[in-house]
């Protein structure tokens, strides 16, 4: 048998367009269903009572009142979950603890934030519900609290977690700290490099925790029937992993639960793990009843993840003609309530970009008394890229060399030895470079008050386990099955690859996301793998289908093997066999499907490797107000490696979000906190997040070397593009301003604070 | 002989060793091998850690193949993880 199709050769050449996104029509009438549009009927409403106190010790809780509310149908606390060993697993992009997920769903001995889950009820009504949290009588032994990872960390300071002792130093500690782990990476002789160098630049770094800032609250709708079998609704990256966790913390066989993901109004890593989807299934069971769960937006920002804030210290040398010689790095990453920030991706990242020859970061994971982060897109290496972007271009400053010129001379490529260890494949960091030196934007001069920006950001991009089917239906068109949610464009990037490989029009596949029950596990989407890995379990259901049909034509014709070919949507006889047999397209083969062996189709399992790094450069200009310290973004640039853009729009379509989202992180988002240890923003009228009449229209370049580990080249995109805006972002505001920004956010206050203390400076 | 190199906190449970020489020729013979000569490592190997050989990372890839020459880098896993 002869087949083609791989990498797109067999003629319809989808991939690499722009075609209609086969979910559009729903999304722009409203007939899409998020996670709060899913009803069952009798379902009851649950509410969650949430401590008021950032560190407390809960002595006793009372629910006798709740229950005895008319309407009231169950309520829940710590006693309705069993605890759970000690035991770390990778899940999703960071690390994380069943012994910690248990007390973060529902709080245990103590409530560690305010917002912390401490009961749960369910009731005929949100209003009984309500009504039903305020006669939940708890008692509390207030703690005192920290906020501040710096201050979390000292030997004084309040201690969460009387069994939390650092992992990573010698020799082990004796008393618990708030310091989960100390990590460390090395390359080459640090003292040496600098040694070296000609110039060192030191600098101190904060980053304020910031949310992923997704338009739709957390659902979840959950059903529990008689004989245990569980069905859930949820908004959610990965219902696979929201089946895995529900079971393990409710005692549940992972078959008997059917997890369903809605359409999801954002995640950004955020949808990666689960709040309300344990606590709805456990209100449900105790019910029997039907339970609908509904975050609001303040729930949100008080009891979901946001991503760490952090303290980086960063020291670089250089030589005199531009070498980058030694990089040294000390990153302090809040964690949240419990451990596990994503301080190791920031240590790995750190310096990633670059090809250099001495290299050391240290990492530290502290837990505080804030909402347990969560994954936000890139984990933890916008923090640690941003400082090291700053540095260098300092460095360039101090040299009096082109910021670009600088990144250039040390980009890594293909063959340089990355700081955490293994050598680069293919990468695109020179091309995205020479990209923006090309663009009119850099050309263009500035005014007084404008300052422009450049920088790079690098991520790492996953693999993982990825299912997916394709059916042929009877009359020819195809049924395509992910198992990863959608949040990106990846029903239409997997059609196009189905129709590509097939042979067949576009719109003759139709893409769904399957529910749990539908495909083998997936991991979630998430780490920018959804379309890599999926587009590859696409391309072996696709294999599968293309063999099937040679060998049912085979046998029709009475043929061998090598007489057909899956060319160009049909299977065709080669040479001879022309004279007796006509090619037979996918609809032939679907009419005849029962009398040649039954359906046709074809189910790609794989656990998908060979994910390429993606890196990219950001330009930006912006204008400085200095009677009110506003900054606005005049221009923006983005230019990345997609490797191959599957699908070109929703590949600058992530560039433009991820960009979007670094400008609010550079510019105004954060997390408020009072003396009290209360957040005191926790609503989009506070929280300051950009929107669409505060950013200009974002210019994007495609930039496309190939990743010769995936059959169409692909890298994934999703991640890299919020990690530059913060660089480049504090580079341009030193170029409007001449002052070096090194807290985030750079907003107003802080921004006329900095001209008036200088213009005070200047006049004595 | 593969050249085996731990990154960041891996070498702790060897007493500061970060270099091997091995004769796996699986990802899943590389932990074997390492497993026995410092069993402290096994429970770390088994929670996930990521592999890159000859330059290209792997994760939960037991049976990948390991050349005679190959640079192998154990790195703490990107991400991954089926929640149980």
């Amino acid at each position: 048998m002869a087949e083609n199709g791989t990498n797109g050769t067999n003629g319809q050449g989808y991939v690499g367009t722009r075609t209609i996104r086969p979910d559009g029509v729903d999304k722009v009438t409203g007939r899409a269903r998020f996670g709060a549009d899913f009803n069952l009927a009798g379902q009851l409403i649950g509410r969650v009572l949430r401590s008021p106190h950032p560190h407390a010790r809960i002595v006793r809780i009372d629910t006798s009142k709740a229950e005895a509310l008319p309407g009231v149908k169950a309520v829940i606390t710590r006693d309705d979950f069993a605890d759970q060993s000690s035991e770390f697993i990778p899940a999703g992009e960071m690390m994380m603890n069943y012994k910690d997920v248990v007390r973060n769903v529902m709080a245990r001995e103590k409530a560690l934030y305010e917002g912390h889950a401490v009961a749960a009820v369910a009731a005929t009504s949100s209003a009984i519900a309500r009504k039903a949290l305020k006669l939940i009588d708890v008692t509390y032994e207030v703690l005192p609290h920290v906020i501040d990872v710096v201050e979390a960390m000292r030997p004084d300071a309040p201690v969460l977690h009387d069994d939390l002792f650092t992992v990573g130093v010698e020799p082990k500690p004796d008393k618990p700290s708030n310091i989960a782990k100390r990590i460390e990476i090395t390359l080459g002789d640090i003292e040496a490099g600098f040694a070296k160098a000609d110039v060192i630049i030191e600098r101190e770094f904060k980053t304020a925790p910031v949310h992923q800032g997704y338009i739709e609250p957390h659902a979840a709708l959950a059903t529990v029937s008689e004989d245990g079998s569980t069905e859930l609704w949820c908004t959610t990256q990965g219902h696979y992993i929201v089946r895995a966790h529900c079971a393990r913390l409710l005692g549940l066989d992972i078959g008997k639960v059917r997890v369903t993901a809605t359409e999801i109004g954002g995640g950004f890593g955020g949808k990666t793990v689960v709040y309300l989807e344990p606590l709805a299934i456990a209100l449900s069971r105790k019910a029997k009843r039907p339970v609908k769960m509904v975050m609001s937006r303040e729930e949100v920002f008080k009891s979901s993840g946001p991503t760490s804030g952090a303290t980086v210290r960063v020291k670089m040398g250089a030589t005199k003609d531009g070498r980058f010689v030694a990089g040294f790095a000390e990153l302090k990453y809040q964690a949240g309530a419990f451990q596990g920030s994503p301080v190791q991706p920031g240590v790995f990242c750190a310096y990633a970009p670059y090809d250099m020859e001495n290299v050391k970061v240290i990492g530290y994971d502290v837990v505080s008394n804030r909402p347990k982060v969560a994954a936000y897109r890139a984990p933890g290496a916008p923090i640690s890229e941003f400082a090291v972007e700053s540095v260098v271009d300092e460095i360039a400053k101090k040299l009096g060399l082109d910021p670009i010129e600088l990144r250039l001379m040390n980009a890594a490529h293909e063959g340089t030895k990355a700081a955490y260890g293994p050598k680069f494949g293919p990468i695109g960091l020179e091309e995205t470079l020479n990209s923006i030196k090309k663009t009119e934007h850099w050309n263009t001069p500035l005014r007084k008050w404008q300052g422009r920006g450049v920088a790079s950001g690098f991520w790492f991009n996953i693999g993982g386990e990825t299912s997916a089917s394709l059916t042929v239906n009877e009359d020819g068109t195809v049924s395509l099955m992910a198992g990863t949610p959608d949040i990106g464009g990846l029903r239409a990037s997997l059609a196009m690859v189905a129709a590509d490989e097939l042979g067949i029009p576009y719109d003759k596949v139709r893409p769904i996301i399957g529910d749990t029950g539908s495909l083998g596990f997936n991991f979630l989407t998430g780490g920018s793998r959804s379309a890599f890995s999926g587009s590859m379990a696409i391309v072996e259901a696709a294999k599968q289908i293309k063999a099937e049909l040679c060998a049912r034509a085979c046998k029709l014709w009475e043929a061998k093997p090598d007489q057909v070919e899956f060319k160009d949507g049909a299977v065709r006889p080669i040479g001879s066999l022309g004279e007796k047999a006509k090619p037979m397209t996918i609809a032939d083969f679907a009419k005849v499907a029962g009398k040649t062996g039954g359906p046709i189709g074809g189910y790609g399992r794989i656990n998908a490797q060979g994910a390429g790094p993606s890196l990219g450069t950001h330009l930006v200009d912006l204008e400085v107000d200095p009677e009110t310290g506003r900054v606005t973004i005049l221009r923006y640039t983005v230019a990345q490696d997609a490797g191959k853009a599957l699908h070109p729009a929703y590949v600058e379509g992530q560039f433009q979000g991820g960009a979007v989202q670094g400008i609010g992180w550079a510019l105004n988002e954060e997390y408020i906190y009072g003396a009290d240890g209360k957040l005191q923003n926790a609503g989009f009228l506070d929280y300051r997040m950009p929107v669409a009449s505060d950013v200009p229209m974002i210019d994007a370049i495609l930039v496309e070397v190939a990743n010769p580990k995936h059959p169409y080249g692909v890298r994934g995109v999703g991640e890299t593009p919020i990690i530059p805006p913060l660089g480049a972002i504090a580079n341009a505001m030193e170029n409007a301003t001449g002052i070096r920004f090194t807290e985030l956010p750079m907003s107003p206050p802080k921004v006329l604070k900095a001209l008036r203390e200088r213009e005070a400076a200047a006049k004595v | 002989m593969a050249r085996v190199v731990l990154i960041g906190n891996l070498a702790q449970l060897t007493g500061g060793v970060v270099e091997f020489q091995l004769s796996a020729t699986s990802v899943k013979q590389l932990f074997e091998q390492l497993a026995e000569l410092h069993p402290v490592m096994q429970p770390h190997l088994e929670e996930g850690v990521a592999v890159a050989i000859d330059g290209q990372i792997y994760q939960d890839a037991l049976f990948q193949p390991i050349g005679p020459n190959s640079e192998v880098f154990l790195l703490p896993q990107i991400a991954g993880g089926r929640g149980l």
